[in-house]
């Protein structure tokens, strides 16, 4: 670890205890949304279109409802007419009720393939399985278009007759008023961009594609409703998000949410792709038609076909430099796939593109498309890895061109406080050139590489971060332990992080601190677990919580003492100490002490408050990969990987390097094998997991990791986020290696044999 | 209704009988009919390792077997790994390790990873790695996982 000197001492906070639902999850006893088991549950399926381009003309369920043990089948009119109120997808995506419920249940058109147009529930899995069958859907097939380029373009089909291009980019022309596939455009810019090319010495413009990818959580989607008969309806569910589930289950099925409770299980994995509803309100009508509790799951080629994988996209990227490798202008252009309904996330993207650098001149336009395939969701850095893939190629080509260090010339245009961002804020404190400067200095960087076919590359990788609401409540036990009880859904370790927080913010050990996650009728208000806000935003909920108990604890040691309030101290070590007593002995109390003596001195404490923090840290990442390119099978093995970053604070370090090795090895399947093929039918061809090549360990070496610790003013412990940045640079870093080792560069992601082979064949021509 | 028949196998060690559809794999009998559901379903079709078993000291994907193979067979799942007064070398070098975070795939790589223990007790690096390749995992990049596994290897022999 590289600590800044700005970084305090702590006892609980960068150590490494065993997360509190560890034994749980080794032991198999864990419950996830696929292991709720109800009596009396009935299985439910979803019938799904053949087709990535249909009306739908006719659907006929007499045959499957005729089918012994099928209690119900369910169409797009079983739900209540939706309007187009905003509803919010989590990670600044926003839909409408109307588009929401479309990719829930299509009414008169599908729009990709997979999309659903029944469902059916039984009192077996195997029994609705045999159900999908029997239901006859007519469709009129439509021509497909699924590339963003064609969608474009004024020959392609139209996926919605009422779409228009939303501009919100200024100055540009008034939309027109015919049907478009590009759903906005956006545009951000600073300075003068064409005295910034002619101030430049050498200009490179290069064009990059990338394919769709999938968020690959091992645990297909889920959901169970149980619709009672005095109205009320629970929902037990894998997601990122209880209260947003709520919120999206009230406006899809028109119900208040007092109504509804929403009970998260242990989640397998999300990745931002379980901010979405897919299968809960469906459970929830067949719950409500049948009065029984309804479960349903996904395979995994629905997952692979009809969740939200991230954008495919089109990018163009021109940037100018001079001599001495001050960048000098850039113009970025990022087209990317919505999905059958608009909301891509090209606007986070867009502000990610440049933000590595302090740019004087710049243009960057973004469109959202709308294309024959499943709505995208977000996925980790939703947006980032594609922009930054090209943005860190051009840089990395224009370093060689120049023959600068690719570091030092990343070093001499890095961001840093007060440079302005794309949104007009200017950056706080930031890491940017402490990650550089760490990623120079590491024995990595500093080796020699040897061997044929071998190379080195480096890219940076950036994400904002984002803050939000967050509740909790936490009890003193007699025992001296605390109950704390938080809405926060817990991915990849948490309830580990907040429970050290908790006790760094009390003096105590954080196996004093006993998380639980419950559903939303159990705590107040709490925002999703993505964007890299959870630790950030719980911690700050962990801090005030942990005053408000200082607070009421030394209020009753002064009580139990009999001395006034204000000369009494709550210490860091967490013991209470107050004025010396009648024979000159200093009166102290541990944590444990009173917690023991609360029963008898007014009662037991607890506290419970809402937090809603912004000022999440921005943080940077920066990957070093060394390569090996087969030429004869065009195969790429990574050799070696360092991963450094500003983490702000380190709280759980085991964790916070789990989360930068998962980036990275994400990344690298973006980078190298994972690809989403479509027929000229917009049909996926590859839905599996033997198909989409997802890295395994043998395609991956041990990632070390860095940690940079540049604490967030903006955050009591200085934490950052630190989930999304590390997938961000493992494209462009890998770019960069194989046109070390073979020296040709490679615009497409991902960088498959196919693509090495057929840029190796190019050069030899 | 569909056709049901009545197993005998032997369950982490417990003699058990229980009922299955004629087309349920082990996956869905263990799950849905005996109520383990500590072996988890990533794909149902052989690609994912999260429900990984052992039967018979061989290492299978439960949801590529069929129940009505079971009978007679002596099967372990995670739920049968840990002793009555504790966790396994293994389980607790998973703990210490931060060899998970989400835990979807503990189950399939700790059982993946007892049954490689069992018949190479010192696997190097690359021989862990070529075992464990059947098994995916999405959230931890593998690299503690592996260290994990190198953890209870080294404790066992000490
Ligand atoms: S569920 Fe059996 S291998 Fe994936
Ligand atoms: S820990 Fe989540 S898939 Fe492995």
């Amino acid at each position: 670890m590289v600590a800044t000197p700005e970084k305090p001492q702590y006892k609980v906070i960068g150590t490494r205890p065993i997360r509190p639902d560890g034994t749980d999850k080794v032991i198999g006893r864990a419950e996830y949304g696929i292991d709720v088991r109800l009596p009396g549950m009935l299985y439910g399926r979803i019938k799904r279109s053949p087709y990535a381009h249909a009306i739908i003309k006719r659907i006929d369920a007499s045959k499957a409802l005729a089918l012994p043990g099928v209690k119900a089948v369910i169409t797009h009119d079983d739900f209540p007419p939706p309007g187009d109120t905003a509803m919010t997808m989590g990670e600044g995506g926003v839909s409408t009720a109307r588009f929401m419920l479309e990719g829930i249940m299509a009414s008169k058109k599908v729009l990709y393939r997979g999309q659903p147009v029944a469902a059916v529930c039984a009192t077996d899995h195997h029994i609705a399985e045999d159900a999908l069958e029997l239901i006859e859907v007519e469709y009129e097939p439509l021509p497909v278009v699924s590339d963003v380029r064609e969608a474009m373009s004024d020959a392609a089909p139209v996926l919605h007759e009422n779409l228009r291009t939303r501009d919100m980019a200024p100055l540009s022309q008034t939309p027109s008023d015919k049907p478009t596939n590009i759903a906005s455009h956006l545009r951000f810019a600073r300075g003068d961009v064409q005295a910034g090319f002619a101030a430049a010495d050498i200009v490179v413009e290069r064009e990059f594609e990338t394919s769709m990818f999938h968020q690959g959580y091992i645990e297909p989607h889920n959901g169970t409703a149980f619709w009672n008969r005095d109205g009320k309806l629970t929902v037990w569910c894998s997601t990122q998000g209880s209260f947003s589930v709520r919120a999206n289950l009230a406006t899809l099925l028109q119900i208040p949410v007092s109504q509804i409770n929403v009970i998260p299980m242990e989640i397998g994995g999300g990745f931002g792709g379980k901010l979405v509803v897919y299968l809960e309100p469906i459970a929830a009508v067949f719950s409500k038609i049948t009065g029984k509790p309804v479960k349903m799951m996904m395979t995994r080629d629905e997952v692979f076909e009809a969740t939200g994988p991230t954008s495919g996209t089109y990018i163009r990227v021109k940037m100018g430099a001079k001599k001495d490798g001050t960048l000098t202008a850039a113009e970025v252009y990022l087209a990317y796939e919505a999905g059958a309904f608009p909301g891509s996330p090209v606007g986070a993207g867009a502000t990610c593109a440049l933000a590595p650098y302090d740019i004087e001149n710049y243009v960057i336009d973004g469109y959202d498309v709308v294309v024959n395939k499943p709505k995208t969701a977000a996925y980790r850095a939703p947006g980032a890895p594609a922009a930054e893939f090209a943005v860190e190629s051009v840089v990395n080509e224009i370093a060689k061109q120049l023959d600068i260090d690719p570091i030092d010339l990343r070093l001499k245009n890095a961001a840093k406080e007060g440079t302005p961002r794309p949104t007009g804020q200017k950056f706080g404190r930031i890491g940017a050139v402490e990650v550089m400067q760490a990623m120079k200095d590491h024995p990595h960087y500093k080796s020699e590489i040897q061997g044929p076919d071998r190379g080195r590359g480096v890219a940076m990788g950036f994400w904002g971060n984002v803050g939000g609401e967050r509740s909790a409540t936490a009890a003193i036990n007699p025992d001296g332990t605390i109950k704390l009880v938080v809405g926060n859904v817990d991915i990849g370790g948490t309830r580990a992080a907040m429970a050290m927080m908790l006790a760094e913010t009390l003096g105590i050990s954080a196996e004093q601190v006993h998380p639980h996650v419950v559903g939303t009728d159990d705590i107040g208000a709490t925002g999703l677990t993505g964007g890299s806000s959870s630790a950030f935003a719980i911690g700050w909920t962990m801090y005030e919580l942990g005053l408000e108990l200082r607070k009421k604890l030394t209020e009753r040691a002064a009580r139990i003492w009999e001395v006034p309030e204000d000369q009494v101290t709550y210490g860091d070590d967490g013991v209470i100490r107050g004025p010396a007593d009648a024979e000159g002995k200093p009166r102290e109390m541990s944590f444990k002490e009173i917690a023991g003596r609360l029963a008898r001195t007014g009662g037991a404490i607890s506290a419970g408050l809402t937090t809603q923090k912004q000022g999440a840290g921005p943080a940077y990442g920066g990957h070093i990969v060394d390569v090996e390119v087969d030429r004869e099978t065009g195969k790429v093995t990574i050799l070696r990987y360092t991963a450094v970053q500003d983490v702000g604070t380190a709280i759980h370090p085991s964790y916070v390097e789990g989360q930068i090795q998962g980036g990275v090895a994400q990344g690298v399947g973006m980078a190298l094998t994972e690809e989403y093929y479509w027929g000229p039918d917009g049909r996926m061809q590859n839905a599996s997991f033997l198909d989409y090549r997802m890295p395994t360990t043998l395609d991956l070496p041990m990632i070390d990791t860095v940690l940079v610790e540049v604490p967030n003013p903006g955050h009591p412990y200085g934490v950052r986020g630190v989930g999304e940045v590390p997938i961000v640079p493992p494209m462009p870093a890998i770019q960069a290696a194989i046109a070390d080792a073979i020296g040709v560069n490679l615009y497409k992601a991902p960088m498959s044999p196919r693509v090495v082979l057929e840029a190796l064949l190019d050069k030899e021509r | 209704m569909t056709e049901r028949i009545i197993i005998t196998a032997t369950i982490n060690d417990e003699e058990t009988q229980f009922m299955a559809d004629m087309r349920d794999s082990l996956l869905d009998a263990l799950r849905e009919r005996i109520g383990l559901t500590g072996t988890k379903e990533g794909c149902n079709n052989g690609n994912c390792g999260a429900c990984a078993v052992i039967m018979d000291g061989r290492l299978v994907n439960s949801c590529c077997v069929m129940a009505a193979e079971v009978e007679g067979s002596e099967i372990t799942t995670v739920e049968g790994l840990a002793e009555a007064d504790g966790l396994t070398p293994l389980q607790e070098a998973f703990l210490e390790e931060a060899a998970l975070q989400c835990g979807i795939c503990t189950p399939g790589f700790l059982v993946a990873s007892k049954a490689l223990l069992d018949v190479n007790p010192h696997p190097s690096e690359h021989e862990i790695r070529f075992w464990l390749a059947g098994n995916l995992c999405r959230c931890t990049g593998y690299d503690k996982i592996i260290r994990a596994v190198q953890k209870a290897a080294a404790q066992r022999g000490a």
